[in-house]
């Protein structure tokens, strides 16, 4: 007789097929966010995985801030080559420069909050009905609460107090017109269990989530990148550190970890013995204390 | 270094355990999970700091509010309840857990329903001060029609109450009769105080009179179901895998998850509704082909012959016992919605990877779960109401009864005009015959 016994990485891996086809067979147009963070790399392998042999039968769409680490767009291309999926960008600058949103000023600015637009703009334009996040429960509180099949209004908006009872694993994604779906394939994976899934099979990273020289600034307890996109204050001094990313967004609120960490088991040990979570250096939470459920409301990723 | 390095292998191989609250509105469950993060270390530092400084902001004072780390809605804050299922992860070197905190309030039931319908194992709080209340019934009634396998009693507050083993005594006898009333399996009582922590990580001095396991101790070592193994097999077709491309030019897989049993390259296998047979020729996950494959993998199925098959079909093994195959189907359902069940009414129904629409034949009773008995003369059936109805489907739908397989056995109903889920369905063939009788 057999052992018939799935190991936790196994079955979450089961779990995010089964939803990620379930998306393919119920809605007519779904797209696959893909942010260029670790969690949408995984979430894209899994595509990969649950069509195989044939390609993804949905587009990847970026949301580019204009923001972003030149290795996550280079990363970015490859992936979408390698993968054979279909991607389209959806561009902050571009709604800035047709008014659709106003830039932030100051020295804190950022694009992440004028992403929203862009992204209802993006899923209107191509009438995409599913949009498929790396989004985890694990990551922060108001997230820990969504569903995997998450019910969008015609305005986009998610409404947390009033939303659809999902039972064992039956998935209702049927809606009326406008409205649309956000489905999180990952939603049970936690951080650890993402490192580990990377180690076990194998999957190529963005070299920033591996140790690296970069000139650097603090602010606020936060090391950030010192490039162009975030705008430094005379005090703020830059320096060269050994950092790497513990998550990856938009520069301007991702905060840096020291560390030494090169290969995928040293990150894993770091993360074991970390104190701290990934978002906690992440500036566009900080804002107040439900910043992350007030921008799903309003239709964030 | 090394030692983390065997951490991490330990770490790839862990078994997962799922765990729902329940009981009554404030009887402590959010207080309790806090309480487990915390004292299992699983809490994060800037975490902590965030629910110290809500805490002080709500009006607590310096006293930490641990259920602030699982109501993370502002509404819940504001209203200090919970109201929808918040997902929590941890780990402790023997297992991984994912823990669904529900809210007891009755007018969320239905969120609680869909917290719980997933469990292992159902920790169902009472205050000790309080005893049990018709919530707390109508939990344990959800928990026994959703058959999850292991409940565990937790009376709470037990500082409260002195820690008198005559309270907690007496109510372990009056739950013991409802416990076997509802049928439920594998109960076991333990007495805590989520708010101080006695019993739920470490064991506490000042229940010397109880002699059992901590909250965490039990769940590290109850059993986690994987009989599903053992099942007949079934599989739900879910999607069709066509790469049209020339490498592949002949492909067509039959992607879906098994949902029951095992299934192995070689076996004659049965296609339903169309009773066509066939021979699996073929199991492939992601990039790799299999020998054999079983419950809850995701995987694909080519099959010898070019047979006819579309998602909603189901492929069984020729030799073992084939599901109903019928469009007249019994069932429990558990109502979610404000609008009543409506009796001769169309709803769509999804069951497995199939979707249909039915009609309401018939509403045999529903349950008072005050006294846990039969109404007969009144056959409306509201929100939070558990009823025993008939239907008539469009499709013939491929079932086992819930008690057999809890993924061919259930359905969900949806309204046609809100596609609002407004009724969760636990098939039955014969109520006399399942564990579950009323
Ligand atoms: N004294 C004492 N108070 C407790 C204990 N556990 C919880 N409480 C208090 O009981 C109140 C309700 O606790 P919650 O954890 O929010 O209750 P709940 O069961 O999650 O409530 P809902 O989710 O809204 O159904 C809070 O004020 C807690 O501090 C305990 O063991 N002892
Ligand atoms: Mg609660």
């Amino acid at each position: 007789m057999s052992n018939y016994k799935l190991t936790h990485l196994k079955e979450l891996e089961s779990e995010s097929i089964f939803i990620l086809r379930e998306v393919a067979a119920q809605f007519e147009k779904p797209a696959l966010l893909f942010s260029g963070g670790k969690d949408s790399i995984v979430m894209a392998y899994l595509a990969y995985k649950a069509f195989y042999p044939a390609a993804i039968p949905f587009p990847f769409v970026h949301i580019d801030t204009g923001h972003n680490f030149e290795e996550t767009i280079t990363y970015r291309d490859e992936l979408v080559e390698r993968l054979g999926a279909q991607l389209i960008v959806g561009s902050v600058e571009e709604s800035i420069a047709t008014g659709r949103v106003v830039e932030e000023k100051g020295f804190n600015a950022s694009r992440n909050k004028l992403q929203t637009v862009t992204l209802l703009d993006t899923l209107e334009k191509y009438k995409f009905d599913a949009a498929l996040g790396g989004a985890r429960r694990d990551e922060e509180k108001a997230r820990a609460k969504e569903r995997f099949f998450s019910h969008r209004d015609e305005f986009g908006q998610w409404d947390p107090k009033n939303q659809r009872p999902e039972l064992w694993n039956i998935f209702n994604g049927k809606k009326n017109l406008g409205e649309h779906f956000r489905v999180f394939p990952i939603s049970n994976l936690t951080e650890m269990d993402i490192w580990q899934y990377i180690l076990q099979e194998n999957i190529p990273l963005p070299s920033l989530y591996y140790t690296h020289e970069r000139e650097v600034f603090e602010r606020d307890g936060i090391i950030y990148a010192a490039l162009d996109a975030i705008p430094r204050r005379e005090s703020e001094k830059v320096e060269v550190k050994r950092v790497r990313c513990r998550t990856i967004g938009d520069i301007t609120c991702t905060g840096l970890t020291l560390s030494s960490a090169d290969s995928l088991e040293d990150i894993i040990g770091e993360i074991a013995s970390s104190r701290i979570t990934e978002r906690g250096g992440r500036s566009d939470d900080k804002r107040s204390e439900a910043a992350m459920e007030d921008r799903k409301k309003a239709g964030y990723f | 270094m090394s030692t983390q390095t065997k951490d991490t292998t330990g770490y790839l191989d862990m078994e997962l355990l799922r765990f729902s609250t329940a009981g009554s509105v404030d009887d402590g469950k959010s207080t309790l999970i806090g309480r487990l993060l915390y004292d299992s270390k699983s809490i994060f530092e800037d975490q902590l700091q965030a629910v110290k400084d809500a805490s002080k902001r709500l009006g607590g004072g310096d006293e930490v509010n641990l259920a602030l780390l699982t109501d993370g809605l502002r509404a819940e804050r504001e209203q200090g309840i919970t109201i929808d299922v918040a997902y929590r992860y941890f780990a402790t070197p023997k297992r991984k857990f994912i823990i669904a905190d529900t809210p007891g309030h009755i007018e969320y039931t239905r969120n609680m329903v869909t917290g719980a319908s997933t469990a292992d194992v159902a920790i169902i709080l009472i205050d000790a001060r309080n005893g049990i209340i018709e919530q707390s019934k109508r939990h344990s009634y959800i928990a026994s029609l959703l058959q999850i396998p292991n409940v565990i009693v937790a009376v709470n507050k037990m500082d409260l109450v002195d820690f008198s083993e005559t309270v907690f005594n007496d109510i372990k006898k009056e739950y013991e009769g409802i416990a076997s009333i509802l049928k439920l399996k594998n109960v076991i009582f333990i007495p805590i105080s989520a708010r101080d922590g006695d019993n739920v990580v470490d064991a506490s001095d000042k229940t010397p009179w109880y002699k059992g396991d901590t909250l965490l101790h039990l769940l590290e070592t109850l059993p986690v179901r994987k009989d599903e193994t053992r099942l007949p097999a079934r599989f739900p077709v879910q999607y069709i895998i066509r790469p049209h491309s020339d490498d592949f030019h002949d492909y067509r897989g039959y992607a879906g998850r098994i949902s029951g049993g095992s299934f192995k390259v070689g076996d004659e296998v049965t296609i339903l509704p169309s009773k066509t047979q066939s021979t699996i020729k073929a199991i492939d996950e992601g990039t790799k082909s299999l020998e054999e494959a079983f419950t809850p993998q995701s995987v694909s199925i080519r099959l010898t012959d070019n047979v006819d098959i579309s998602r909603g079909d189901i492929i069984v093994k020729s030799s073992e016992p084939k599901p109903t195959v019928s469009g007249n189907v019994s069932l429990l359902v558990c109502w979610l919605n404000q609008r009543p069940l409506n009796e001769g009414g169309k709803y769509i129904i999804r069951h497995a990877t199939e979707e249909t629409r039915a009609i309401i034949k018939d509403v045999h009773y529903k349950v008072n779960i005050n006294t846990l008995e039969n109404i007969l003369d009144d056959k409306t059936v509201k929100m939070n109401d558990i009823a025993h109805i008939s239907i008539k489907t469009l499709k013939p739908l491929k079932y086992d009864s819930y008690g057999e397989n809890r993924i061919t056995g259930s359905l969900v109903l949806i309204d046609e005009n809100t596609f609002e889920t407004v009724g969760a369905g636990m098939i039955v063939h014969n109520l006399e015959d399942e564990t579950f009788t009323i």
